[in-house]
């Protein structure tokens, strides 16, 4: 009974091992937003040259919808737009846009070649309002609830799979 | 620079390149545009700077690191400061937008207890483990029981004798 102590070790290299495996399970480069259940901050974005609308705090309320944070410049966002036009299209999601970091003319071209799935787009070339929201890289997109919370956060571009396994159920739920 | 072998003598280009070593300096990455024109202001802003993460590449502070996010991250520490913030109030304003893991020190707190207490636990446990290992390895060394009767007697008969002492 006593000899079971020298398997001690052996017990805690097991757990270990096991910590580690789903450690490596968890990409580092994923961060929960620190303004989960927060209103979304105070800001009024100018539109892009040649739109009408531009995007404020005031038209994140009253509507469960997405803010999607692009930029011209993003590889990613460019594989992530005909998934934000689908879910607009299809399935009747609210999506509205920051245009982040980026200069306007060059996003507008971008919108033109890649599709515009956006009710309304702002225009954040200095990073202005990124901060406020604390966006680190683009695309990046937030789920808003009808009271102008931010609900959720996804870092990286929207795949179908996030779509049906993340972001549709969460509209519905916010929508109840 | 090329440094190669020059045909004449080594020694001098030698004693050449490890002088020029002497004046060199190590790159920062904050660029003299964004340098505040107060010393003692911008020293502070380099401090700060020193405990905010750069998310993009996340082991380097924003000081070290080149990416664009940082350097806006700089440039709106450097303008907190500007607007009369202290550095605890400027790290609070960076900390409620991207959260704790923005700060290199993670504060001590409810979510970070096992880290911070983690080690001085493993210590703790090595430190009993020890003791304990100690202890058993000072009984088994000290004086052995007395043999029991029957023990004599085995003893004594290997010893030839008739089995009285």
């Amino acid at each position: 009974m006593r000899r079971l102590v020298y398997l001690l070790p052996l017990v805690a290299f097991v757990v270990l091992v096991g910590w580690f495996v789903l450690g490596l399970q968890h990409d580092p480069h994923v961060l929960p937003s620190a303004l989960i259940d927060k209103p979304v901050p105070e800001f009024s974005l100018p539109p892009l040259p040649g739109f009408d609308r531009g995007l404020a705090s005031s038209d994140l309320k009253g509507k469960v919808q997405l803010v999607n944070v692009f930029a011209s410049w993003c590889l990613p966002c460019r594989a992530e737009q005909p998934v934000l036009v689908r879910l607009a299209k299809d399935f009747g999601v609210a999506i509205q846009a920051i245009n982040w970091k980026d200069k306007p003319s060059d996003a507008v071209i971008w919108l033109r070649q890649n599709g515009n799935p956006f009710q309304s787009v702002g225009s954040d070339p200095d990073n202005k309002v990124g901060i406020d929201w604390g966006v680190y890289g683009a695309p990046e997109t937030y789920v808003i609830d009808a009271h102008g919370r931010i609900r959720y956060r996804h870092v990286g571009p929207l795949m179908p799979f996030d779509i049906e396994e993340k972001i549709l159920p969460l509209i519905r739920q916010l929508q109840g | 620079m090329a440094l190669g072998r020059s045909p004449g003598g080594g020694a001098p280009w030698l004693v050449l390149a490890l002088a020029l070593l002497l004046f060199t300096q190590p790159a920062f990455a904050v660029l003299p545009d964004e340098m505040l024109k107060d010393p003692a202001m911008e020293a502070r802003a380099r401090t700060l700077s020193q405990e905010l993460r750069c998310l993009v590449c996340q082991n380097q502070t924003i000081d070290d690191s080149n990416a664009p996010l940082a350097r806006d991250l700089r440039l709106l520490v450097r303008e907190r400061l500007k607007a009369g913030d202290g550095d605890q109030a400027v790290l609070a304003y960076v900390t409620a937008r991207y959260g704790d893991f923005v700060l290199m020190r993670p504060p001590f707190q409810a979510n970070t207890l096992v880290l911070w207490l983690a080690p001085f636990v493993v210590l703790l446990l090595g430190a009993a483990g020890t003791a304990l290992w100690l202890r058993g390895r000072r009984s088994a060394t000290g004086e052995p029981p007395p043999l029991s009767p029957d023990e004599q007697r085995r003893l004594a008969k290997l010893l030839g004798g008739d089995g009285t002492p």
